[in-house]
């Protein structure tokens, strides 16, 4: 056991830890709109729709994030049609790609998790509200949105620890992030054990705050 | 497409063999994460605290750490304990671990903290009278296991084991960063020396789509085959 290489490369991964957080927070904000999105698809009645979402969600979940992330890092770029128009703004940044990669990836699982969500609706629930003349919109909007957010807590917090650890694949498009620093710790001393001691901590420190904001907020819109 | 072609000068050939490698790591580490498994469940269901405090450790580690990191632990660990124990009898050459076993142990640990997990809920959801005829008929222990416990068990727990081995198939092209020619690999050595990554990443995506789809058909009539008489 090294302690001086656990003291010196504490910071240094702590705060490799933000970029780590960063991607967490901004894939999963944009991955919860397009898993909304495509969700709201498989439930409607249109089936090349629903066929189309289905498609996407099949595509993501059953490909390695690793595959999606090196196709829209390396394989875009090589496209002249991309290069040329404003997307290339977006997709030479590996931190973008990597974002994309994972807003794709998590939008896939969200999309499950929600559908799941909204065919458990009790259907006397819609039901109530159209007997009392609410609206279509509000009855999605008041009704079934929030029944299935709750519904869908205890699978979206499983989801987000799983995107937590699907970060680290950001380190394989150049990005320093938590796992980027600890392997290039690792590899300049050689000394694994130590890092994985440190890194993994910082990992499960951060997965035992999410599964507890999402215990809290499963008792909290119990009903 | 002539990149595709088989032979000399298409990598066709090569990407069916990295397939097969990928499908022969994948059930590789799906069997050393049953062994795990099937040591660390007992454990978790033990009234014994400190064997409870073990397992628990094992599943919630693995579970919360990434993939890629456990890899380079092994990775960049095997060697160097490895090494450790040769310096012990006097050997201080570098030596190198095969790459499969390193990927294969790596990722079947994963698959076995997920696998515990699953086998300890398919235990768990077995009728409690199922135990108790048993001890009245007077079976033994190890007998109750292998005649009443295990075989409900397995039943219970497919549907879950398949979502374990899509994890476990996908996590094997993290295996890639060691230098195993899977499928991912051969991608990316193909992509290097061809500079047209689009297709061979787009390929490679299609021959993970092709093994998860066939798994799930192969699952799904296990599924039906065992759930007989339910």
């Amino acid at each position: 056991m090294d302690f001086d290489l656990i003291i010196n490369s504490f910071p240094k991964l702590l705060f490799a830890s933000i970029t780590t957080l960063k991607l967490l927070s901004v894939s999963l904000f944009i991955g919860l709109f397009i898993g909304l999105f495509f969700s709201i698809l498989r439930v409607n009645n249109n089936i090349i729709l629903g066929k189309i979402a289905y498609g996407y969600s099949y595509t993501f979940r059953g490909t390695p994030l690793l595959v999606q992330i090196f196709i829209i890092y390396y394989g875009f770029g090589q496209v002249e049609l991309i290069r040329e128009s404003f997307l290339w703004a977006i997709l030479k940044e590996p931190y973008w790609c990597a974002v994309i990669a994972f807003a794709l990836n998590t939008g896939a699982y969200t999309s499950e998790i929600l559908r799941s969500a909204f065919q458990t609706i009790k259907p006397g629930f819609i039901e109530a509200g159209k007997s009392l003349g609410v609206p279509n919109k509000l009855i999605f909007y008041k009704i079934q949105i929030p029944i299935a957010i709750r519904q869908s807590l205890p699978a979206y917090g499983n989801e987000i620890i799983l995107m937590l650890k699907g970060t680290s694949l950001a380190s394989t498009v150049t990005l320093m992030d938590l796992t980027g620093v600890a392997k290039y710790i690792i590899s300049t001393t050689f000394k694994p054990i130590e890092v994985f001691i440190i890194a993994g901590s910082i990992y499960l420190f951060f997965t035992f705050i999410i599964h507890n904001v999402i215990k809290f907020l499963e008792k909290k819109y119990s009903f | 497409m002539e990149l595709l072609s088989f032979g000399k000068t298409g990598w066709g050939d090569e990407l069916i063999v990295a397939t097969i490698m990928t499908l022969a790591v994948s059930v590789t580490a799906m069997l050393i994460g049953f062994i795990f498994a099937l040591i660390f469940t007992p454990l978790k269901l033990s009234k014994n605290k400190f064997f409870n405090l073990i397992a628990n450790f094992y599943t919630t580690i693995i579970r919360g750490v990434p993939e890629l990191l456990v890899i380079y632990l092994f990775f960049f660990g095997g060697s160097s304990a490895i090494m450790f124990v040769g310096s012990i009898f006097g050997y201080n050459d570098y030596i190198e671990i095969n790459a499969f076993l390193t990927g294969a142990f790596s990722i079947g640990i994963i698959s076995g903290a997920y696998s515990t997990e699953v086998f300890r809920g398919a235990i768990q959801s077995i009728d409690k009278g199922q135990f108790e005829a048993s001890n009245v008929l007077g079976f033994n222990k190890a007998l109750r296991f292998y005649k009443i416990i295990l075989p409900q068990m397995l039943r219970l727990s497919i549907p879950n084991l398949s979502n374990v081995w899509q994890i476990t198939l996908k996590d094997t092209s993290l295996i890639s960063v060691t230098g195993l020619v899977e499928i991912m690999r051969q991608s990316y050595i193909a992509a290097g020396s061809t500079r047209d990554p689009l297709l061979f990443y787009t390929v490679a995506a299609i021959l993970y789509l092709i093994l998860t789809f066939l798994s799930m058909k192969i699952i799904n009539r296990l599924e039906i085959k065992y759930n007989r008489g339910y």
